[in-house]
């Protein structure tokens, strides 16, 4: 039989068995479509995690006092106060430190902010004009404070996003910190939380005015230094050259005996990329027993349909057709279907990736790998189903398939 | 003298091994020649149903000679057969094996589908013409009565013009009438020269014949001219 009528043949076959047809189609194009869109919103949970772990700043770089030793005792992290703006200074040297591109001191403590309408109680950080670039922050509005005005111990405040909802106040507001008067410069726009703390909620205000009418102490000791290397690819380097200086300046020799810990963002950031990897592969195993359970569906109903043309089979050979004429009928048909069915299931995931997000938040980025994966084994469980009792069948002697019930 | 359109020489067909071992056919030779309208009949069981499949070329035998138009049926491989079955033999079944998602044209064109042939579908509406079908082609098998549908597979059986019509219990599953329809077209085609193979368990049925073999336990018991 020639291939165009074999062709002719198996279409003809497929129409006559229509509702058979669609299952079948329908099986392979919800297999498809599911493993396609459950990748999908695994890989853009993945993506969108990432990308909010790079919005922290993995650039960042956290100088904090270490322990004192007193009296033979060592004291908790943090019970030394060992940082100080002679650090800072040492920091800022292109010279020693070129992977260092920002370095902001920190002072903090908690304070009660009050504008006309409201008050809250939030966590006030004292710092200079470094800090915005240091923390990757971005302002919504208004300006950050100056060196200037950190010179000048201003009066003046930066509100989080949070913090300036919440009191109510817009750039020019006047609202007082622990009963003094500042002026509302800036707002910093939203970046969320990240685990532990509302990053949205506080006031940063210039380092001198802190010390002065917050923390107290002395003008020349400060909390942590934030530090921000040049990229994320220079942050080991941007460590190794803050450890030394800060070694250098201490005079310590022994690195194990530092007075100061310094920690990265990137260590979360590596936490996170974890968390990331077990949950794709989590939703990958979902998309897998997803794919096995449509090949089975797909499986089973090649396998019925052939079986049920067991007797179809029979009289085709006896009226002269040859095994191959058969083969090649079946293969045409499964194939059709697993042609049709894979394509349908890209659209229908495609659909389900320009729907989902629209409809219910939730993110489906759909990539090239399970697509091509999807549609391989849809379509290969429908061939190897379809054609290989189709084979055995068409093997049989004519008047074995012809009885078959 | 007309030509052997069969000739079985002690074919002997069996089935099984060790104690299990039925021979349904027990060394058969039989002639039928060109022209010829032959009944076999035989009570179930009496090995009919087995030669008849070893005469239209669905089995080989396990021994013997089969020459079927002059050609060793017995040493054939499938494609072979399979060829011998869709050039010379057309076949008529009890259940009528009719395909029932294409229409009756369809059936009817289905052993054109494999050889070369065109102008299949006028092919196939002069064969449904032949059994008094022309007003039925484009129904279903399921559309149409036990008798129109045994006339449907006749047709089918008619279109490749074959050298023998094997039919295996036609009126099997038909009420007397559509039986007598049945068995009036096959006489027909007989007259206008169709050599038919007729296998039944009915004496009415095997008396349309010109001759009758009869089987019983696989052998031929008795062969008479009616």
């Amino acid at each position: 039989m020639s291939l165009l009528r074999t062709f002719d043949t198996g279409m003809r076959g497929l129409l006559g068995h229509r509702l058979r047809s669609i299952l079948t189609t329908l099986g392979i194009l919800f297999g498809v479509a599911a493993v396609i869109c459950t990748v999908g919103i695994g890989t853009a949970s993945a993506n969108s995690v990432n990308s909010r772990i790079a919005a922290l700043g993995t650039n960042l770089l956290t100088v904090s006092p270490g322990s004192t030793v007193s009296f033979g005792v060592r004291g908790g992290a943090g019970s030394a106060n060992t940082l100080t703006m002679n650090d800072v200074a040492g920091l800022e040297d292109k010279q020693d430190a070129p992977d260092i591109s920002a370095v902001a001191p920190v002072v903090s403590g908690s304070a009660t902010l009050v504008s006309t309408s409201s008050n809250e109680s939030t966590t006030v950080q004292g710092t200079t004009a470094s800090w915005l670039a240091a923390n990757a922050r971005v302002l919504s509005s208004g300006i950050f404070v100056t060196s200037k005005e950190v010179q000048e111990h201003a009066q003046v405040v930066v509100l989080g996003a949070t913090s300036a909802s919440d009191l109510n106040a817009v750039i020019g507001d006047q609202v007082t910190i622990n009963g003094n008067p500042f002026q509302v410069i800036g707002i910093l726009t939203s970046s969320g939380s990240t685990g532990f703390t509302n990053n949205d909620d506080l006031a940063v205000i210039p380092i001198t005015t802190a010390q002065d009418e917050v923390t107290g102490g002395s003008p020349n000791s400060v909390q942590r230094i934030l530090l921000s290397a040049t990229s994320s690819a220079t942050i080991g380097s941007a460590y190794l050259e803050a450890d030394q200086l800060l070694l250098q300046t201490h005079h310590i020799t022994n690195s194990a005996s530092a007075d100061f810990n310094i920690t990265s963002a990137s260590t979360l950031a590596s936490t996170a990329a974890s968390v990331t990897t077990t949950l794709t592969i989590l939703l990958a195993s979902v998309a897998a027993i997803s794919l096995l359970v449509g090949g089975i569906g797909v499986m089973n109903i090649m396998l019925v349909s052939v079986t049920e043309r067991t007797q179809e089979i029979g009289l085709r050979k006896a009226l002269g057709a040859t095994p191959r004429d058969l083969l090649r009928q079946f293969l045409i048909e499964a194939a059709t279907l697993s042609f049709v069915g894979g394509v349908l299931g890209v659209g229908a995931a495609l659909l389900a990736g320009v729907l989902v997000p629209r409809l219910a938040n939730i993110a489906v980025t759909i990539t090239a790998t399970p697509v091509i994966i999807a549609v391989a084994v849809a379509a290969g469980v429908g061939l190897i189903f379809g054609v290989y009792p189709a084979a055995r069948a068409a093997r049989l002697a004519p008047i074995a398939a012809l009885r078959a019930e | 003298m007309a030509a052997d359109i069969i000739r079985l020489v002690d074919v002997t067909k069996i089935y099984g091994e060790g104690d299990a071992t039925v021979r349904a056919v027990d060394g058969v030779s039989l002639r039928v020649q060109e022209g010829e309208f032959v009944a076999v009949m035989g009570p179930s069981g009496s090995g009919k149903s087995t030669l008849m499949h070893i005469l239209g070329c669905l089995d080989v035998p396990t021994s013997g000679e089969y020459l079927f138009a002059g050609e060793d049926v017995a040493s054939m491989n499938e494609r072979e057969l399979a060829s011998i079955r869709n050039r010379r033999i057309g076949f008529v079944f009890q259940q009528f094996h009719l395909l029932s998602s294409m229409s009756a044209w369809r059936n009817v064109e289905l052993p054109l589908l494999y050889r070369a042939a065109r102008d299949r579908k006028q092919m196939a509406l002069n064969a449904l013409a032949q059994v008094g079908l022309s007003g039925r082609v484009e129904h279903r098998p399921n559309q149409l009565s036990g008798g129109q549908q045994q006339r449907v597979a006749i047709a089918r059986a008619l279109i490749t013009d074959p050298t023998m019509i094997l039919a295996d219990e036609p009126t099997g599953n038909l009420d007397s009438k559509a039986s007598r329809e049945v068995l009036d077209i096959l006489t027909g085609l007989n007259k206008s020269g169709h050599t038919i193979v007729l296998i039944t368990h009915d004496p009415n049925v095997a008396s349309v014949a010109e001759r009758v073999v009869e089987m019983a336990d696989g052998r031929i018991r008795d062969q008479v001219a009616a």
